[in-house]
């Protein structure tokens, strides 16, 4: 199998704490990978690693095969923890924003996905609820066509119906040449999703495997497993 | 659907199509939802229903026709078997969780024929 990610030796310190602490993981092209573990695990750190807005301590991290740079923000879509976007524009001015900022950027697909979260293109950002938002910023970032998608938590905060559509939305967007990484502390709503997780804690990888293997292993869901390794 | 025993998901999608056919809701040659139709419903990875229906069809319950989707078998003694099977199989297990709460045979066997009366 192909890797689109290869992380060797990954370290990251604040002053005299690591935040990521020699970390080695290598994640398979095709996938959709959830990387979990609760608040100050390292997650947050990690993928700001890979969509290259911090830089590292130590270590290497290539993605489809390059540094993180200029050529893997073409091909990274992400969609950040927080909002975004400007409080003037509308939901179309976003679209056009995405539009003329990525070249990957299918605006067909923008619309009907926009049709599918049932958000109107003439609302104002600043109108939108937290799950309109929320809903708004998937749309953008899935209208992309890119090699991997990086979602931070997607479905916190948000009511069970536009989580519902958030899932969805995931599910059709899905493809064997794309993979997805996303990072969540709200595992039973979202893991029947994953082909891979990735259970962080302290900086490292503590447990790692296919979450169908792991189910059959330890006899339990990965919402069970998730509260048995983190619940000291 | 909520996935919450201790089984894997694609077991637990298998165990919901076997039990679909053993009712009759799907009939037999009857079409599968697709594999994409299926997870988006079950808010699930498509590669667990593949999955799910791969197996099915290793145990011939289901065929897959190129193209067209895949779809419950045509072959009744095949269906007859599967309920048969599943039958046997809560029962087992009735008997077990029975007779773990301290019941024997015969006890088991007058429960049984009053609860059909209606008792």
């Amino acid at each position: 199998m192909e890797n689109i990610v290869e992380i060797k030796g990954l370290t990251k310190s604040y002053l005299n704490k690591k935040a990521i602490n020699d970390l080695n993981l290598n994640l398979e092209k095709g996938k959709v990978i959830g990387i979990l573990g609760p608040n100050g695990s390292g997650k947050t750190t990690l993928i700001k690693i890979l969509t290259g807005i911090l830089r590292q301590s130590r270590g290497e991290v290539l993605i489809d095969g390059e540094k993180p740079g200029a050529y893997t923000k073409s091909i990274v879509s992400y969609l950040p923890d927080r909002n975004f976007l400007y409080d003037w524009m509308s939901v179309e001015d976003a679209i056009e924003f995405y539009n003329d900022f990525y070249e990957d950027f299918d605006k067909t697909k923008a619309y009907e996905l926009l049709d599918f979260m049932k958000l109107d293109k003439k609302d104002k950002v600043k109108a939108l609820s937290k799950g309109m938002h929320e809903k708004l910023n998937l749309t953008l970032v899935l209208s992309r066509e890119a090699k991997l998608y990086v979602l931070d938590e997607p479905i916190a905060g948000v009511d069970p119906v536009a989580r519902d559509q958030i899932l969805d939305a995931i599910i059709k967007n899905y493809n064997e040449d794309s993979t997805m990484l996303i990072t969540t502390h709200l595992v039973r709503d979202i893991e029947a999703v994953f082909d891979e997780v990735i259970f962080l804690k302290d900086g490292q990888i503590y447990m790692q495997g296919n979450a169908e293997k792991l189910r059959e292993e330890k006899h339990m869901q990965i919402d069970d497993l998730y509260k048995e390794i983190f619940a000291e | 659907m909520e996935f919450k025993d201790n089984l894997p998901i694609y077991v637990q999608i298998k165990n919901l199509i076997k039990k679909k056919i053993a009712s009759g809701e799907l009939k037999k040659g009857e079409k599968l939802p697709s594999v994409r139709e299926f997870s988006t419903k079950l808010k699930t990875n498509p590669n667990t229903v593949q999955r799910a229906y791969s197996e099915l069809e290793r145990e011939d319950l289901v065929f897959t026709q190129r193209g067209l989707g895949t779809f419950v078998s045509e072959d009744e003694k095949t269906i007859l078997e599967l309920k048969k099977n599943m039958a046997s199989n809560i029962v087992k297990s009735f008997l077990h969780d029975m007779i773990a709460i301290g019941f024997k045979e015969g006890e088991i066997l007058d429960l049984i024929k009053k609860n059909i009366k209606g008792e």
